[in-house]
């Protein structure tokens, strides 16, 4: 009766809400590569068409052969891994110590990692600038891997704590009973256990550092070295913007943000604990 | 094969006392069973066994080597945990396996003590699955399998069935109670559950409070227990303890009623009487007259929840079915050779029998 008449209503009504959220979420993606697709001259004449009335790859082509773009994406690629890599593997092993052991300092760590993730970042761009100039570490990709490392620790660290946490100390404790010793436990058992986690913040860190753009623009002035964000302003000009290359190179720039997705997703699904313990 | 010695092992965690003064004397192929409420230390006393957690001060012995700061690893013991703590990434086998794994024994032969193990505990069509794909009792089977395949110099269990439903717990008691004849290996196990201790012991320790309070055979604390807490903690429904007055030929109690003790000798200095409900009759008359409160028939007994003027509460049980109502008045014998006296201190008075003086 009234229930069963609202119970395809509200179906219907839960799709439609869906549908809605996702073509919010997806326009302006879509409108990046509707844009890199338009010939030049159509972009302003068509502009708010949902499809335009002819298609090229131009845009792309000429991203890719007549502009540096392959040496920011390089320059990116790298800079965005080395991130990652670093990160993850500082950030695992304080989520171990935090979530495992007890010393001295715990609390007092734990509170100066929250307090460097409170302020805005503009306020020591100045100082960081200093720092790495009196290195001499401008216009290298080096200062920015670890100035975006030490930015993100914090923040890993708890996600991989909070990973860490949520596998019961058991294992390890029975791991050591079946004759590992600590090191053995945790590459044995817990490792295995923490990979969604180390995936996530692989992809956590990756994704952060990739579109970084800030501190790359205040640390990076050469083009060799331009990251990706640096290195698309170059297409926005005194008089113009190419709107068409700038998408098509955004376009691009997706491509690796997805993969390195598609490839950890595995790793990201849930329930790999489940049966360890009674559940 | 072990023999494991305590001597006056102490665990303080900060300024927290959490045991005092174990001194525990463990035989080689002995079934010990420690027991207590919760909190009373009994699970880190395991652990620490286990070397999973440091001892503070005092000395652990295994076959007489100081074992102290010796890891886990090297213990050569097994340990069966209360969530039963598999590696969820791993299938039975290679979960049963993994002490062989580690050590680097030859995989056929591990691979045959899998297969041993799997067959002993019912595993055989199991080997092959995630321990997600399993039941409760099946993931306690494979902890088991885990313990055995190693021939440990002993093994601790902490509370394994405790996360089990009724019946399949008495199914892995009894399976346990198998293990114990087959291997006759040491065994240390934690329960809070009495009827485990009582069943499975050769010995049991009821600690609370982070002392030891008696070490027994289950009969010996059933009988003799050494102060009031293991009188009222060991047999099931308590036991009942009432004030009385000591007297030349037996204690006086609240109500005024003298009940003799012909059968012990000189001066009973007791302040209270403890006796089980299974060792008060229900008679025409008797000593004590008591109204029926609660009565529950479960068959092979009836559970009498009596109140006695003048003296209170009083709980009996009486074997096979008996016909009596709420709020019928009941004669009440007390077994005299059955009681417990216990002192001002708690503790049980050890009076001398006559026919121990003769």
């Amino acid at each position: 009766m009234a229930t069963a008449q609202s119970r395809p209503l509200l179906t219907i009504g839960k799709y439609a809400a869906l549908l809605g959220y996702l073509s919010f979420a997806l326009f302006p993606l879509y409108w990046l590569l509707k844009i890199a697709i338009t010939p030049d001259q159509l972009i302003f004449s068509e502009g708010t068409q949902l499809w335009p009335s002819s298609l090229t790859l131009d845009n792309f082509r000429t991203v890719l052969f007549q502009t540096d773009f392959l040496a920011y994406f390089g320059n990116s690629l790298y800079v965005s891994l080395g991130t990652a890599a670093a990160t993850t593997l500082i950030a695992a092993g304080a989520g171990y110590a935090f979530s495992r052991f007890d010393f001295g300092g715990k609390r007092i760590i734990i509170a100066a990692m929250l307090i460097t993730q409170m302020f805005p970042l503009l306020m020591i761009i100045a100082p960081i600038y200093k720092i790495v100039a009196s290195l001499g570490m401008l216009n290298s990709l080096t200062s920015l891997i670890v100035v975006y490392t030490a930015f993100n620790i914090p923040f890993a660290t708890f996600l991989m704590q909070s990973f860490f946490d949520g596998i019961p100390k058991d294992l390890e404790e029975a791991a050591m009973m079946d004759g590992c010793s600590r090191f053995q436990a945790l590459r044995k058992v817990i490792f295995p256990l923490t990979l969604p986690g180390l995936g996530a913040t692989l992809g956590f860190v990756f994704t952060a550092a990739w579109s970084e753009l800030l501190f790359a623009l205040m640390l990076i002035s050469k083009n060799e070295a331009m990251t990706f964000p640096v290195g698309l302003l170059t297409f926005v000009s005194k008089f113009s913007v190419d709107w068409g290359q700038m998408m098509a190179a955004g376009v691009l720039a997706l491509i690796p943000s997805c993969l390195f997705f598609i490839f950890i997703q595995r790793y990201l699904v849930q329930g790999l604990t489940s049966g360890a313990v009674k559940g | 094969m072990a023999r494991i010695e305590l001597k006056d092992v102490v665990k303080r965690y900060g300024s927290v006392e959490v045991l005092r003064d174990i001194d525990l004397d463990i035989e080689d192929g002995e079934f010990i069973v420690l027991v207590g409420p919760s909190g009373c230390g009994k699970s880190t006393l395991l652990r620490m066994i286990a070397g999973l957690e440091p001892i503070t001060s005092g000395d652990f012995l295994i076959d007489g080597e100081r074992m102290n700061d010796v890891r886990p690893r090297d213990r050569d013991i097994a340990m069966v945990f209360q969530s039963y703590a598999l590696y969820p990434h791993m299938d039975v086998a290679r979960n049963m396996g993994f002490s062989m794994e580690i050590r680097k024994d030859p995989s056929n032969e591990r691979m045959s003590r899998v297969k041993q193990a799997a067959e002993t505990l019912g595993l055989t069509s199991l080997t092959e699955r995630l321990p997600k794909a399993l039941s409760g009792g099946q993931r306690q089977r494979v902890a088991m399998g885990r313990a055995i395949i190693r021939d440990p110099r002993a093994f601790l269990f902490d509370e394994p069935l405790s996360n089990l439903d009724a019946s399949l717990r008495v199914e892995m008691r009894l399976e346990i109670a198998r293990l114990h004849q087959k291997l006759g290996a040491t065994m240390i196990y934690v329960t809070h559950d009495q009827v485990e201790a009582l069943t499975l012991a050769d010995r049991i320790v009821v600690l609370n409070g982070g002392d030891i309070q008696q070490v027994g055979s289950p009969l010996d604390l059933y009988e003799r227990p050494a102060n009031k807490f293991v009188a009222q903690f060991i047999g099931s429904p308590t036991m009942n303890i009432i004030p009385v007055q000591g007297n030349s030929n037996g204690v006086k109690l609240a109500d005024g009623t003298l009940l003799e003790l012909p059968h012990l000798f000189g001066t009973i200095d007791a302040v209270e009487l403890g006796m089980r409900p299974e060792h008060i009759d229900v008679v025409e008359v008797g000593d004590l007259v008591g109204v029926a409160d609660v009565v529950e028939h479960l068959g092979s007994d009836t559970n009498l929840y009596l109140q006695v003027e003048g003296l209170g509460p009083l709980m009996v049980r009486e074997h096979g079915n008996i016909p009596v109502q709420p709020g019928d008045r009941v004669g009440l014998r007390i077994q005299s050779e059955n009681i417990h006296l216990f002192g001002p201190d708690g503790n049980a008075l050890r009076c001398p029998t006559k026919e121990a003086a003769a």
